[in-house]
């Protein structure tokens, strides 16, 4: 349930940025990689939990999941990587090599006008 | 109105790995962050590290666990140092819980520092401890297929420890479908099979250790 501390950082970092614009938060949108382990519902809950009486309360929270992808070594095919089907789309092949998988973000925040 | 940040989400601990990291490289400081399930064997393999290369090496260890000290006990049974840290809860150790840890190890003396995580083979994976290398554990009994389900995991990893391999005649275990899964995710992680009751193994991780610690030592 690393989710916690994963609201907890977005929690804070939106408040901070609430201050500052003076204006009430409304929605906001985070991204993760294949590799994050971030699961949306445990991610919504703990975020719901951790925004209860703050100005975050009842803002909406929209997680994007980046794909990873990977560069066939035998046939040069770039694919996206699948974690249950972890062969190249094109020829099958299990020899591949990553691209950089994606990091947890915190992209935008929307505010009240 | 909508404002883009693209900042890091774990930004503050990433902040303080950074300078857990810093502190290992001024004082010459070999560290590893040892993630498994619990179970796998981590505080023992760790205790008979601590046996066997204890007088070549000063080693400190940092424990990780929801409640108790029961594992730095096991460790200063086995002759090392520990210092324990309980998170009353919290399923990973963050970099500035380790920091405040490193302090009262009196971490800037030793050559090798292995922080053993709270056990649990996903949380602890997404925090950053500023260590040197990380060290996978799985054990024989857990089952072939944990690689292919916490991939993220094994991706990260710089060694992977396959323990209890004293076992795997008894239980169906497929060490191939174990090896080949590991490499799906990880073409470069040393993987090492051992058993640290037995003893079996222990010697290629020992050479390992000794060998990076020694890098370690001549960046000083």
């Amino acid at each position: 349930m690393h989710e916690t501390a994963v609201a907890e950082s977005i929690l804070n970092t939106i408040i901070a940025q609430a201050e500052t614009a003076d204006a009430k938060p409304v929605s906001a949108v985070i991204s993760c990689g294949q590799f994050n382990a971030l699961n949306d519902e445990c991610m919504q809950f703990a975020f719901e939990a951790a925004a209860a009486g703050t100005v975050c309360e009842s803002m909406l929270l929209n997680i994007k999941h980046v794909p990873l992808r990977a560069k066939c070594k035998k046939c040069d095919a770039t694919f996206e990587f699948d974690v249950y089907k972890p062969a190249c789309s094109q020829c099958d092949s299990m020899e591949f090599d990553f691209k950089r998988d994606a990091p947890l973000l915190l992209e935008t925040i929307e505010f009240e006008e | 109105m909508k404002i883009s940040l693209n900042q890091k989400i774990l930004s503050r601990n990433e902040e303080c790995a950074k300078k857990n990291r810093i502190f290992f490289d001024e004082h010459g400081v070999f560290c590893l962050n040892v993630i498994s399930s619990p179970g796998s064997g981590k505080t023992t393999t760790i205790s008979r590290t601590i046996k066997d290369l204890g007088d070549k090496i000063r080693i400190g260890v940092v424990e990780g666990d929801i409640k108790t000290d029961t594992d730095a006990q096991k460790i200063r049974d086995a002759g090392g140092e520990a210092v324990q840290i309980e998170t009353h809860g919290a399923c990973h150790l963050s970099a500035e819980q380790v920091y405040n840890a490193l302090k009262a190890l009196d971490a800037e003396k030793m050559d090798v520092v292995i922080i053993e995580n709270v056990g649990n083979l996903v949380c602890p994976s997404a925090f950053d401890l500023g260590e040197s290398k990380r060290v996978i554990l799985l054990s024989v009994p857990e089952g072939d297929d944990k690689p292919i389900k916490y991939p993220g995991t094994f991706a990260e990893a710089d060694v992977v420890l396959i323990n209890k391999i004293d076992l795997k005649d008894y239980i169906d275990f497929n060490l191939e479908r174990v090896l080949a899964d590991i490499r799906v995710v990880n073409p470069d992680a040393a993987i090492f099979q051992v058993s640290a009751t037995t003893g079996e193994g222990m010697d290629q991780w020992y050479d390992w250790l000794i060998n990076k610690n020694g890098a370690a030592q001549s960046a000083r």
